[in-house]
């Protein structure tokens, strides 16, 4: 009799860490996928603000066609790309094209001097960052998580439920990006 | 993994806060009994009734603090609330920096003053707080603004903001009561000396009377020192967080730079509210800032952290 409630209690214990562990790993992920998502808003955004831009400094400067499509061609691109791979090249092509742009912008005082235009270039600047942010971000939360499902003992559950890993973002420029090793 | 170690300060900062609120709580009770003895000569229940008066205090001190520090804090500061398109640029660096954190993005003041400094106040990241003076928004970079900002959030992501409100308003009605008890000591000498000779026989009550004289002296020198040496760890802390958050030393070291060489004097600060801000609003303190009771770390010392990170 006392054996079979101690039985039920070892039971009830390893169900109850076990509850805690799933619920833990969930929410990892869920921190994961939502982290993501905020990647794509602010592309998204990005593309939105791209016309606009293209626009006004073809008021100014017409004959700079040869940027001005580079870029509009690499907005395309972006939006079409498919699959991660393929999509971080346009997305790092546009980067590139967008930095013509206002390098070009330098030479144009009129253009500089437009209100809208210095608007427009802190949009896209705060954008820029946020993407970078939004992916330093999805990075950390996928750090976490990736190494909560491989802990003791929740490597046991992540693999009875399928907790699969969670791709790195790839960064352009790995060494800069990297979380500075802080020692508390 | 640097992000496992700061997911384990944060709940060791949360749970020393707690810890410490209660301690202070208790003490608040204690020196109510203590105070209670003293003023009701020896008598139990009327001890007893201060301490729990004491404690209520104490209680509804912590409860209105907590929900309502954070008006009173920018209240106290003039700031005033801003919407995006006030400052398109400062808004926009908020929530870049939110981003990066994964925070909600808090409410943004501006202080109507030219001195540098910021802060940031609330009880958690959902409801908070930062502000920033006129004079700081002016002088810094895009970059040094994301940091600033940056270690502001990292203030709120900490729950820094939380424990330094309650820590403010805690000690300032220690020092408050401890106060009181003295002055009611020794206006009582001079209205009691007639009735002295009943209760000169009673050594207990002197004893204890000598230990609540000491105890009301050297309780609100220990909690100022307790608070200020929390605040500065906590700094630096937040330095290493906007670090964390920005990826970028440089934008941090680069604003610290400019405030080191500014000497002008917050107006809208005080000493209860000086643990809050950036830098120290009160510069004559920069001296010996590196003396015990002062809230923040000195900046030349803040500035060779960041190098040691970014190297």
């Amino acid at each position: 009799m006392v054996g079979l409630w101690i039985l039920i209690a070892i039971v009830l214990i390893f169900a109850l860490v076990a509850i805690a562990v799933y619920n833990g790993l969930v929410q990892k992920r869920v921190r994961c996928q939502s982290a993501w998502s905020q990647i794509d808003v602010q592309l998204k955004r990005r593309y939105d603000l791209i016309p606009n831009l293209v626009e006004t400094v073809k008021g100014y400067a017409a004959h700079e066609s040869e940027t001005l499509e580079a870029v509009i061609r690499a907005r395309s691109s972006a939006i079409d790309a498919e699959g991660v791979a393929e999509q971080a090249g346009a997305e790092n092509m546009l980067t590139g094209a967008l930095g013509k742009l206002f390098a070009l912008s330098e030479s144009y005082p009129d253009l500089k001097a437009n209100e809208n235009f210095a608007q427009m270039q802190e949009e896209l600047t705060t954008t820029e960052n946020k993407i970078a942010f939004a992916r330093q971000h999805y990075n950390d939360s996928a750090a976490v998580y990736n190494t909560a499902r491989m802990k003791f003992p929740n490597n046991i559950i992540a693999g009875m439920f399928g907790f699969g890993n969670q791709e790195y973002f790839e960064l352009e420029d790995a060494s800069q990006k990297e979380a500075p090793k802080v020692s508390f | 993994m640097a992000t496992e170690t700061f997911h384990t300060l944060i709940a060791r900062n949360r749970r020393n806060s707690f810890i410490l609120i209660g301690g202070f709580m208790l003490f608040f009770i204690a020196m109510g009994l203590l105070i209670g003895m003293v003023w009701g000569r020896g008598d139990a229940a009327f001890s007893v009734i201060v301490a729990v008066i004491a404690g209520l205090i104490a209680f509804f001190l912590t409860l209105g603090s907590y929900f309502g520090g954070s008006s009173v804090v920018l209240g106290m500061s003039r700031a005033k609330e801003i919407t995006h398109d006030d400052d398109p640029q400062f808004f926009n660096v908020v929530e870049e920096v939110c981003l990066a954190g994964g925070m909600p993005l808090p409410r943004i003041f501006l202080i109507n003053d030219t001195a540098m400094n910021a802060f940031a106040t609330g009880r958690n990241p959902k409801h908070a707080s930062v502000a920033i003076t006129v004079g700081l928004r002016a002088k810094l970079t895009r970059d040094e603004l994301q940091a600033v900002m940056a270690h502001e959030m990292s203030h709120v992501r900490h729950y820094d903001i939380l424990y330094s409100m309650m820590m403010a308003v805690m000690v300032g009605v220690l020092v408050m009561m401890c106060d009181i008890f003295l002055r009611s000591v020794f206006w009582g000498r001079s209205g009691r000396r007639r009735s002295s000779r009943d209760s000169k026989d009673n050594p207990l009550q002197i004893v204890m009377m000598i230990m609540a004289v000491i105890l009301a002296v050297i309780a609100p020198i220990l909690a100022r020192i307790i608070q200020m040496s929390l605040s500065r760890q906590r700094e630096y802390l937040a330095d290493a967080g906007s670090v964390e958050l920005t990826r970028n030393p440089e934008g941090l070291i680069g604003a610290l730079n400019k405030l080191g060489g500014d000497s002008e004097v917050l107006e809208v600060a005080n000493r209860a509210t000086a643990g809050l801000y950036f830098v120290h609003p009160i510069k004559k303190f920069e001296k010996r800032a590196s003396s015990i009771f002062s809230t923040h770390p000195p900046i030349n010392d803040r500035i060779a952290r960041l190098r040691q990170l970014g190297a």
